[in-house]
């Protein structure tokens, strides 16, 4: 994958002496300290991440995390007092003021607010067409770009409305459409949706994917909900004071927490909403193949203590399922013979899910499901993966990977 | 107390003889081009028959201030007209309109540097304290000695009095743009210029009006103080009214000073609302 942006080692400190809190900083002193003994506010620190082309990267954080001064680090509206940004293989720490300008006009959508920051004095229209009226873009094209852009975040007919008349969700409209009128890359948005009630919120956060999806810029995203960020966010940084704690996808973070810190900060989150049947499935560990004979399935299941076997062909298509009581009946009715053929009526077809699909689905199926573990298979009903009762609870109950990986295919 | 008296009033008398007989030609080319402009100012408006310019002004107050501001404005003007004291009232519109035009040459610049530079800032302010706090006549005397009686020194001390309020107000609607609206600017790649002129003034416009709104104001409040040095206008009726005790012509000037105060003040306030709202 591209790498738009690369951020080496930054950071930023604000005060008159940023030398002396970076020296501190060095020796292992905390933000606090520094605060006290040099008076010097730490915002970022040594802080270094890729964001790819075309992602949603997501700067997750409590307030004083430092996630919005990261953001304001990127486009230099904070100057960085240490460290490199790499944009489209630029460093643009070393940019004069002219070259910063002409960067942010070619390489930024401007900025996103979370309290819209639109002009009041300016129609919706005006408003949208304010970056390219800095860029000296004339009349007639930049008000059919701008119109276009209207049209794409459905503000359609507000087009010369003034923003006292419109509704918060619609004004956040019109900073979103003046960004994507710029043609440039890279959107930064700084919690551009908290001010807005929740019902709007998630409704902007839908469009904002919708639109993603068409526009396809490279997105950094700054929040405080880790709702948002996990709903929206390809990959999400989450940040504490000034560095940040772990990168990762919505997944990685909630099943696999690098800190204590990630860890207390994802106990509350609707797991069931994020985790997915491919983030919480296990490698099947025995199989059984057409070929077997009821006797070898046996032995399979015995030896991994196993209440029953999926079965697949060579290519692991999924067949169906063995319970091992009804093996061990059907073997107990035909002891007397020297050959006992496999009989297909002991083949169960299980319940099967994809691997996309949400806990909350997988639970659905669970609770419909008869017998069996679930079976994880792809589109062309490969196996994938199985999913028992212990590896819902678990999950649920944010365990550690070990533990869920300790956990047999115990069902029935 | 003090053996010594420290001779202030020396060291100003001396500053001010220094400027007269050093710079007494700027001084009266700046009286030349003052005079001028109040002069046409006034011959303009004078030309024109009463009725019409009431009905123009009564017009344009219709158009910004809503039509019961214009029917007073009406009301008010005939009066004027009716009581005889037109010809002053419109060397007062004159000699205010011209102050203002001064001070709004001087004050905006001088305010967006205030609001751009701290350390400017913090010269200016108790330039500004001083002189909205110094009695108004005490300008009277250097303005006299600089450019001698009548309607140049009355335009200059009226200038140096309204001058601080949009100073201070042009300074204080740019400093309060929310910090948001200049990140957003910078984001985009606004030029210093591009800022001042699509941002920042724009979005103090309802402050940098109200200076200018003030500033009117305390310039039409000079208006009598001004007629002492000869400057004209309903000034010298109201003054006359107090130097002779005639109660009755006193309170006929003063009342059309209080009608143009009402009126310049409704226009200008106007000036203030942003489209937003409309």
């Amino acid at each position: 994958m591209k790498e738009k942006i690369v951020v080496k080692n930054l950071t930023k400190i604000f005060g008159n002496q940023p030398g002396k809190a970076l020296e501190a900083l060095k020796k292992g002193k905390s933000k606090a300290d520094i605060l006290n003994d040099h008076k010097q506010v730490v915002g970022v620190y040594d802080v270094s991440f890729d964001v790819h082309e075309k992602e949603i990267f997501v700067l997750m954080g409590l307030s004083g995390s430092g996630k919005s001064t990261l953001e304001r680090l990127l486009n230099r509206l904070h100057e960085p007092t240490a460290g490199e940004i790499i944009i489209d293989g630029k460093d643009i720490t070393k940019l004069n003021t002219n070259d910063l300008r002409e960067f942010r006009r070619k390489h930024f959508c401007g900025m996103v607010f979370q309290n819209f920051a639109i002009l009041p004095h300016r129609t919706v229209a005006e408003n949208v067409e304010f970056g390219l009226e800095l860029q000296g873009v004339d009349k007639d094209e930049r008000r059919e770009k701008a119109m276009k852009v209207i049209e794409q975040v459905g503000l359609t007919g507000n087009e010369n409305s003034y923003p006292s008349q419109l509704s918060g969700g619609m004004q956040q409209r019109v900073g979103l459409a003046r960004g994507l009128s710029v043609d440039a890359g890279i959107m930064l948005m700084d919690e551009a949706f908290s001010a807005l009630d929740p019902l709007i919120r998630r409704q902007m956060q839908d469009e904002l994917l919708e639109l993603q999806d068409k526009m396809q810029k490279t997105i950094i995203f700054v929040t405080h909900d880790l709702d948002e960020a996990f709903r929206i966010g390809d990959r999400i940084a989450i940040m504490k004071d000034g560095r940040i704690e772990q990168i990762g996808t919505a997944e990685e973070i909630i099943s696999k927490p690098a800190s204590d810190y990630v860890r207390a900060f994802v106990e509350d989150m609707n797991r069931a909403a994020v985790l997915t049947a491919g983030a919480i499935m296990q490698p099947t560990v025995e199989i059984a193949f057409p070929g077997d004979g009821p006797r070898t399935i046996l032995r399979k299941i015995r030896k991994n203590n196993l209440t029953g076997i999926l079965m697949t062909d060579t290519r692991r298509n999924l067949k169906g399922y063995i319970r091992a009581r009804e093996l061990v009946d059907y073997l107990n009715k035909h002891k007397e013979e020297e050959k006992v053929p496999f009989d297909n009526s002991l083949l169960h077809m299980p319940s099967t899910v994809t691997p996309d699909k949400s806990m909350t689905e997988v639970m659905n199926i669970y609770n419909n499901t008869e017998f069996g573990p679930i079976a994880v298979v792809d589109e062309d009903n490969r196996l994938q993966g199985v999913i028992a009762k212990g590896n819902i609870i678990s999950a649920l109950s944010q365990q550690d990977d070990e533990m869920i990986g300790q956990d047999k295919n115990e069902d029935d | 107390m003090f053996p010594f008296r420290i001779p202030i009033k020396d060291w100003v008398s001396a500053a001010v003889d220094y400027l007269v007989s050093e710079f007494g030609p700027v001084f009266d080319g700046f009286s030349a081009f003052i005079y001028f402009l109040v002069n046409n100012l006034k011959d303009g408006m004078l030309l024109m028959h009463p009725i019409i310019l009431i009905v123009l002004i009564a017009a344009l107050t219709w158009k910004l201030a809503g039509w019961q501001m214009s029917i007073f404005a009406l009301v008010g003007l005939l009066i004027t007209e009716n009581i005889g004291l037109w010809e002053p009232f419109v060397e007062t519109l004159a000699l205010v309109l011209t102050a203002e035009i001064l001070v709004m040459v001087v004050g905006l610049p001088l305010g967006i540097y205030a609001a751009r530079s701290d350390r400017f800032n913090s010269i200016i302010r108790p330039v500004l304290d001083f002189m909205q706090t110094m009695p108004a006549f005490v300008y009277l005397i250097p303005a006299v000695m600089f450019f001698g009686l009548g309607l140049v020194p009355g335009v200059v001390a009226t200038f140096v009095f309204a001058l601080p309020p949009l100073i201070r107000l042009t300074n204080l609607g740019i400093r309060q743009v929310p910090h948001e609206l200049i990140e957003a600017a910078d984001a985009f790649g606004a030029t210093p210029m591009q800022k001042l002129l699509k941002v920042q003034v724009p979005v103090a416009k309802p402050t940098i009006m109200a200076g200018v709104n003030q500033s009117i104001m305390l310039g039409l409040s000079m208006v009598v103080i001004a007629a002492m040095i000869g400057a004209g206008g309903v000034g010298t009726n109201v003054l006359r009214g107090i130097q002779r005790l005639q109660v009755g012509e006193g309170f006929e000037a003063g009342l059309v000073v209080v009608i143009l105060a009402i009126i310049l003040d409704r226009l200008t306030a106007s000036f203030g609302k942003t489209k937003q709202t409309g």
